[in-house]
């Protein structure tokens, strides 16, 4: 065991060593490159195993993982914003074969306009595939995750492959203390990978992602796949409190900060969510009761886990960073979706949409939230969903609207 | 005897008097300057409509001052193409890198030269992806040091560079096909007359012009400019021979 300062990129990268995976086909894409780049480092250099093929894009990259996984060995890639989308049909068709792959997303907005600084639309994109989702807020739990995701995609009820997720820039080029485990102590955790039927053997002819014609045979192995994914929330716990045991880190499916004895609690996923614990503190010492909870397992949604943490409470503002146009955030919608049956839910649960493209969001944005949402619940209104965004910001767009067009055409507002 | 002076060298109409994001020695500013040159020998600036990519020349649209659309990243023959079949008469054309042309975008690039589509495809080839950080493009050459082949390409492993311009050379929907270079002035000559003649090409309506330029990218080989462009000639010049590889203009 040794610590070493790494950035979540890196940190991604010694997940894959540390699982000891037999392969990764790969293609480059900013902000996630270095996780390639270090592992085929590593190959190179033979101080690690494995194969490793840069391929010609995201699309054949996921395919071609798909194609290894269903063979029965150990699977690792990495993408990003657009090469997550640009492999969606793919992560459908890998989820139904039902084999047990990690990738790794570094999120980072789409286009267009086109950026490469973080949000989860691109995550959230793949939210219906039936790819499994961890969330990460530290570099440590880059790495961790990256573990306990091969645990939970190769254990025997579920069988689903799984995203390890974590934001561009603020994770993937920030460094921090990282523990790494030594190899003997990962296989403890995380032995090698027993395929049980996924095993391409000549003497046993099988067939992968078979043709079914009607939908009876269609509705049944994707309802299979939904109930995997829901026995994932059980399984998750034991895997996440073994891992706790070994390793002495404690990754619940919900993460819960000051919640207790909270009035009021911000729920963001991400590691923009540790801004929040800041903001918090600086708000309990003026006396206001706030907590922030961090839903860390988002696929399957930890309903159950959130409606224990909220039960009760005055208020919740979900920051999304994330917008479904015409809808609003999406975090948002599948928290009311869980809080609908609690008898004691919030009165409100506004939506405030921040952090887009990277844009930060800092203390006195958290404050005005909680205080919109304290006006909230004292006038018994959920607001509308918000964007954070400041008279400086728009100012900014005003004068590129000048430049674009100078006075007297219509800047288009 | 008059005093008078008189110029005789100045920006193209087409390029905006901008600076450029470019790394010293890159070539891109020389290959914008040829395109720009181009556009304004044929006085089509009004009417002509860029596709910028994704990679070094997504900043297309801050240089040219013409209509540019910004394609996702491969997806620039594509745009194009719908461009081009709504407004027949007006020239487009594509602007792309090889970790884009020739990796993500080898579909569409191959159809849409395939269709005969009437649009001009200047192809940068700099044998890595630049705006990345340098990682194995498919054009990279065999032994070549990059940040994802740190041992150097082994094309037992990974294959071997794609040559674009032989390679669509094959297609009845293509009416021209070259690979030029910008590393020494007759080259840059060469290579303005080809863009020129993918211009024509396209205006004439005799099809599909693809032209692959050559390029250094002193950065993310690690080389000074002057090294770099040195072995764009030393090099590349000898695995990507430069010629026309296809020429049905009929001229």
């Amino acid at each position: 065991m040794k610590q070493q300062l790494l950035t979540g990129n890196k940190a991604a990268a010694w997940g894959a060593r540390l699982a000891a995976v037999d392969y990764i086909p790969a293609f480059p894409i900013t902000p996630q490159t270095e996780i390639i780049e270090t592992l085929s480092g590593w190959i190179e250099q033979q101080s690690m195993p494995g194969r490793m093929v840069i391929v010609d894009s995201e699309h054949s990259m996921l395919t071609a993982a798909g194609g290894a996984a269903a063979t029965g060995v150990r699977v690792f890639s990495a993408t990003s914003s657009q090469g997550l989308l640009y492999a969606m049909e793919m992560l459908y068709s890998v989820a139904g074969w039902r084999v047990p792959l990690v990738l790794v997303n570094v999120s980072r907005g789409l286009s267009a306009p086109i950026t490469l600084e973080p949000d989860h639309n691109d995550i959230l994109a793949a939210r219906d595939s039936g790819f499994l989702q961890l969330h990460c807020a530290s570099c440590q739990e880059v790495l961790d995750m990256v573990l306990i995701a091969y645990r939970l995609a190769e254990d025997h009820q579920i069988r689903l492959p799984v995203i390890v997720n974590l934001d561009g820039f603020y994770l993937s080029f920030t460094r921090e203390p990282v523990t790494i485990p030594t190899a003997e102590m990962v296989e403890h955790f995380l032995p090698p990978f027993d395929p049980l039927s996924i095993l391409f053997r000549a003497d046993q002819p099988q067939s992968q992602a078979v043709a079914v014609l009607g939908g009876g045979l269609y509705s049944y192995f994707r309802y299979q796949a939904h109930l995997a994914a829901q026995a994932a929330l059980p399984v998750y716990d034991q895997i996440a409190t073994h891992f706790g045991e070994l390793f002495g880190r404690h990754y619940p499916a919900v993460d819960c900060y000051r919640c207790d004895d909270a009035e009021w609690v911000l729920v963001m996923i991400g590691s923009f969510a540790t801004k929040a614990l800041g903001a918090v503190d600086r708000l309990r010492e003026q006396g206001c009761a706030v907590g922030v909870v961090r839903p860390r397992v988002v696929r399957p949604f930890p309903a159950e886990a959130l409606r224990r943490a909220l039960r009760g409470k005055k208020g919740v503002a979900v920051i999304d960073q994330n917008l479904s146009p015409g809808q609003g955030g999406v975090l948002h919608s599948e928290l009311l979706a869980a809080l609908y049956n609690e008898p004691q839910r919030p009165a409100v649960v506004a939506d405030f949409v921040g952090g887009l493209g990277g844009r930060d969001i800092c203390d006195e944005e958290f404050f005005a939230m909680v205080s919109m949402l304290q006006d909230a619940v004292k006038r018994g209104e959920t607001p509308a969903p918000r964007l954070m965004f400041t008279q400086h910001e728009l100012d900014e767009v005003n004068r590129l609207h000048q430049l674009a067009q100078p006075a007297g055409g219509d800047n288009g507002h | 005897m008059s005093t008078e002076m008189k110029k005789v060298f100045s920006r193209p109409d087409s390029l905006k008097d901008v600076q450029t994001h470019f790394c010293p020695g890159c070539q891109h500013g020389t290959i914008h300057r040829l395109v720009a040159e181009a556009i304004d020998h044929f006085g089509i600036k009004d009417q002509t409509i860029g596709v910028a990519s994704v990679g070094c020349s997504v900043f297309l649209y801050g240089y040219f001052d013409i209509d540019v659309i910004e394609a996702p990243h491969g997806r620039a023959p594509a745009v194009a193409t719908g461009a081009k079949r709504v407004h027949p008469n007006r020239p487009v054309f594509t602007y792309q890198g090889d970790g884009d042309l020739a990796a993500i975008g080898t579909s569409e690039i191959i159809h849409t030269a395939n269709r005969g589509e009437l649009m001009t495809v200047i192809f940068v080839n700099n044998t890595t992806y630049g705006m990345t950080g340098g990682q194995m493009a498919p054009t990279t050459l065999p032994g070549q040091i990059t940040s994802t082949t740190p041992y150097g390409r082994d094309v037992t492993k990974a294959g071997y560079p794609i040559k674009m311009a032989e390679l669509l050379s094959g297609l009845d929907g293509v009416a021209y096909s070259v690979r030029v270079a910008v590393d020494t002035p007759k080259h840059v000559l060469q290579a303005g007359k080809a863009i020129r003649k993918a211009f024509e090409t396209q205006l004439d309506g005799k099809g599909f012009a693809f032209v692959e330029v050559l390029s250094s990218c002193p950065t993310n080989w690690g080389m000074s400019p002057l090294a770099a462009n040195e072995r764009v000639g030393s090099e590349m010049i000898p695995y990507f021979p430069l010629g026309e590889y296809k020429d049905a203009t009929g001229e």
